[in-house]
């Protein structure tokens, strides 16, 4: 029995960790934040040398073939360095679903070496919002899409009202960007008209797995930016003096911080339990992911909002940069469903709803 | 990440099953303290090594190797079964664990085994009215009068003390020390002249523990553990044990198991509780959070059997967030069940044995005990943040 990461995925963590802090620090973020035509491309060239695209994508189509476990560290410290990218999209969900989905190989090879881009549209399935909504006959789509992400693919993976998986291309599409308060990672509204879309997947399963995925990869997404608050939260207060002391010595400061720790330190365990069970534990993979998606979104609200009240008016200014994180979190929960949608589903898939 | 215990442990849990399913209805309910049947069972789990496990032989323990796997299987098939996995208390969970570390070996052959085997009841007098998250402000005295301590003072919170035989006890032996020097742990009879117990009435309408007055009690100089001075060490080196116990999340799953069935049975104008989407967002917030600390215990558990991987954090936040959670459980049951939920004592109306309210107070008590919740956010914050201790208020 060993619940915990194995040294080569210290290894992976340690790796990915010092790329992002040496070629994507808080400069280069702000940077594709502040600057609209601004691209993530380099960023993605990096991750791609160090194999990211890859993880998923099975070795018979030219990925590495890891699980999804390793994945999830892989996310916690893109969240813990507030990192743009595709990640989600191409490095997740898009190869689960084309790997379920079968005869899918050019396309995974193409994910794995980083060569094709495919963003997700998941709103008409998950629930559509505002003036949302699409239709699909004889292949062709026509509607919009509000919020898919991301804004630089090369294709979207777009799940209708039956949980049935489409690839359109983006170059049959319109794309306007939407612009959201989280900088760092760009959505867009996707406009059909009479678009091809290639019909992938009808089973339900596929897209579930999907969604299950990309809803693990965003709670380890906030565990990553919220223990980065937290370390930040704790050495502003050492360095911080007020009536003569740093105010780390304060109760109530700290305090504040033990109450972050307590929340967060159990989130990793559940992260982790949560990818090891997407792979291996069918029976308790989409339960868990949900949880963990909903839980996550609650201990990264809560944090967020510690954090930069610890940091005082620093925390409120655009000075330190600590608002991406606390943006992060906030997209973090919003997207693939806010936690009351996600728990009811957690509470759906245990019989508990009429 | 490996999930599995493997084949030998798989043949270990299907031994504790089988003696389960042949003897587990053997198991006494409701017993009396040092009741023949209940010693009787305890005697047959320590035979078995279900109970006292790893205590040496020669002390009237099993002496099996510590095997924290082996451990973990006979909790969880004993929950699993409901049955008592063996008597607790603070003898058997803080004072036998103490004695093995730092008893002598007389003091090992007198208590170990009657205790364990249920036959000798203890209490721990440790706090006072003067000294409670400051525990090491103690003044209940002990001054060497040839042969014997001449203890004279005051503890409160004594749980069980008025059932218990013995006592072991934080005194102040060495007034001119520094505070946390100055303090020696004696055991000694609950019958010896001088000592007063006046039972202590809980919010619950229980009176589990008591203020427990010393008066020129005098006890043989032999039965310190430690020496003079060592109290704390001593008295710190069970603290852990404690806090280790509070806050077990295979008990949070049962209670939370046991939610869910009231949810389904509990109705407002015909309607089950559970079909109630309020509530019900509410129960799931509840089950995530139960989800997190279960898997966060097993992460500890593999930090105990595999050397180099570290949870030191993960396990210091087990008693705040344990504590508050499972209040807030107990809590959200009353709370369905609305007046009803009010129900306590003798109530044709009660559910769940009146259990659900009782809890409810039960664990505000043990939010502030063993540690509050704010003691655990200091230590949280100085050892697992790096954080600095509050500045001492000059005296005087």
């Amino acid at each position: 029995m060993q619940f915990g990461l194995s040294e080569e995925q210290v290894l992976l963590q340690d790796n990915v960790n010092r790329f992002l802090s040496d070629q994507v620090p808080l400069d280069r973020v702000r940077q594709y934040a502040e600057e609209d035509g601004n691209t993530d491309a380099d960023i993605w060239k990096g991750l791609t040398e160090l194999g990211i695209p890859a993880l998923l994508v099975p070795e018979a189509n030219g990925g590495i073939g890891l699980n999804p476990l390793d994945a999830a560290i892989v996310a916690e410290c893109l969240g813990y360095h507030v990192t743009p990218g595709p990640f989600l999209g191409s490095a997740i969900m898009a190869p689960v679903a084309l790997t379920r989905a079968g005869g899918q190989e050019e396309r995974l090879g193409q994910l794995a070496a980083g060569e094709l881009r495919i963003g997700i549209a998941f709103g008409e399935a998950m629930g559509t919002r505002a003036d949302a909504g699409f239709s699909i006959e004889d292949g062709k789509i026509n509607g919009k899409s509000l919020f898919a992400f991301d804004a630089e693919a090369d294709a979207y993976l777009v799940a209708d009202k039956n949980r049935c998986l489409h690839v359109v291309s983006a170059a049959d599409v319109s794309r306007t960007p939407l612009v959201t308060v989280d900088k760092t990672r760009r959505t867009v509204e996707l406009s059909y008209n009479n678009s091809p879309a290639e019909l992938i997947s009808d089973d339900p399963v596929a897209y579930e797995a999907c969604l299950d995925a990309g809803r693990v990869m965003l709670a380890a997404d906030t565990l990553g930016a919220a223990q980065n608050m937290l370390d930040q939260a704790v050495a502003y207060a050492k360095e911080r003096k007020q009536f003569n002391r740093a105010i780390a010595s304060f109760q109530a400061v700290k305090h504040m911080c033990a109450e972050m720790a307590a929340q967060l330190e159990p989130c990793r365990a559940m992260v982790w339990f949560a990818a090891h069970a997407l792979a291996e534990l069918p029976d308790e993979a989409r339960l868990t992911a949900c949880h963990t998606k909903a839980h996550l979104a609650e201990v990264g609200k809560s944090v967020a909002k510690t954090a930069t009240e610890v940091h005082g008016g620093m925390g409120f200014t655009d000075l330190l940069g600590l608002h991406y994180w606390f943006k992060r979190c906030g997209s973090n929960r919003q997207w693939l469903g806010a936690p009351e949608f996600v728990r009811e589903e957690a509470a759906r898939l245990q019989g508990l709803t009429a | 990440m490996d999930l599995s215990f493997g084949p030998e442990y798989e043949q270990f849990r299907e031994e504790v099953r089988d003696f389960l399913n042949e003897h587990g209805g053997d198991a006494p309910k409701n017993a009396a303290l040092r009741s023949p049947e209940l010693i009787a069972w305890q005697k047959r789990l320590i035979e078995h090594g279900y109970t006292a496990r790893t205590i040496p032989k020669e002390y009237g323990g099993y002496g099996a190797e510590p095997n924290i796997i082996q451990s973990r299987i006979i909790a969880e098939e004993f929950a699993a079964a409901r049955v008592s996995a063996g008597m607790g208390g603070q003898g058997i969970s803080m004072l036998v664990p103490t004695l093995l570390e730092l008893g002598s070996e007389e003091q090992k052959q007198q208590f170990i085994r009657p205790t364990i085997e249920g036959e000798m009841i203890w209490c721990q007098g440790y706090s006072e009215p003067g000294a409670g998250s400051d525990l090491a402000s103690l003044t209940t005295s002990a001054v060497l009068d040839g042969d014997e301590w001449v203890v004279n003072g005051q503890k409160i919170w004594t749980s069980t003390a008025h059932l218990a035989d013995w006592i072991f006890c934080l005194v102040r032996t060495e007034p001119d020390a520094p505070k946390h020097k100055g303090i020696s742990f004696l055991l000694f009879k609950m019958d010896t002249p001088g000592i007063e117990v006046r039972p202590l009435v809980d919010m619950t309408g229980v009176a589990n523990f008591n203020e427990t007055f010393f008066t020129d009690v005098r006890v043989p100089k032999g039965q310190i553990v430690g020496a003079r001075g060592q109290g704390w060490q001593v008295a710190n080196s069970i603290l852990g044990f404690e806090r280790d116990s509070l806050g077990d999340p295979n008990i949070m799953l049962t209670r939370l198991n046991a939610l869910i069935e009231l949810m389904k049975t509990e109705t407002i104008d015909g309607i089950r509780m559970i079909d109630n989407p309020v509530y019900r967002d509410r129960l799931m917030q509840i089950q995530g959070r139960v989800m997190a600390m279960q898997f966060n215990d097993l992460r500890i558990l593999s930090s105990r059997i595999n050397k180099g991987q570290d949870a030191g954090l993960a396990r210091m936040v087990v008693k705040l967030q344990g504590t508050e959670l499972r209040h807030e459980l107990e809590g959200l049951a009353v709370d369905i069940m609305g007046e009803v939920g009010l129900a306590f004592g003798k109530n044709p109306y009660l559910r769940g044995g009146g259990s659900w309210q009782n809890q409810y107070m039960f664990f505000l008590g043990l939010i502030i005990g063993g540690g509050t919740s704010q003691i655990q956010k200091n230590i949280i914050s100085e050892r697992g943040l790096d954080m600095p201790r509050e500045p001492k208020v000059q005296e005087g």
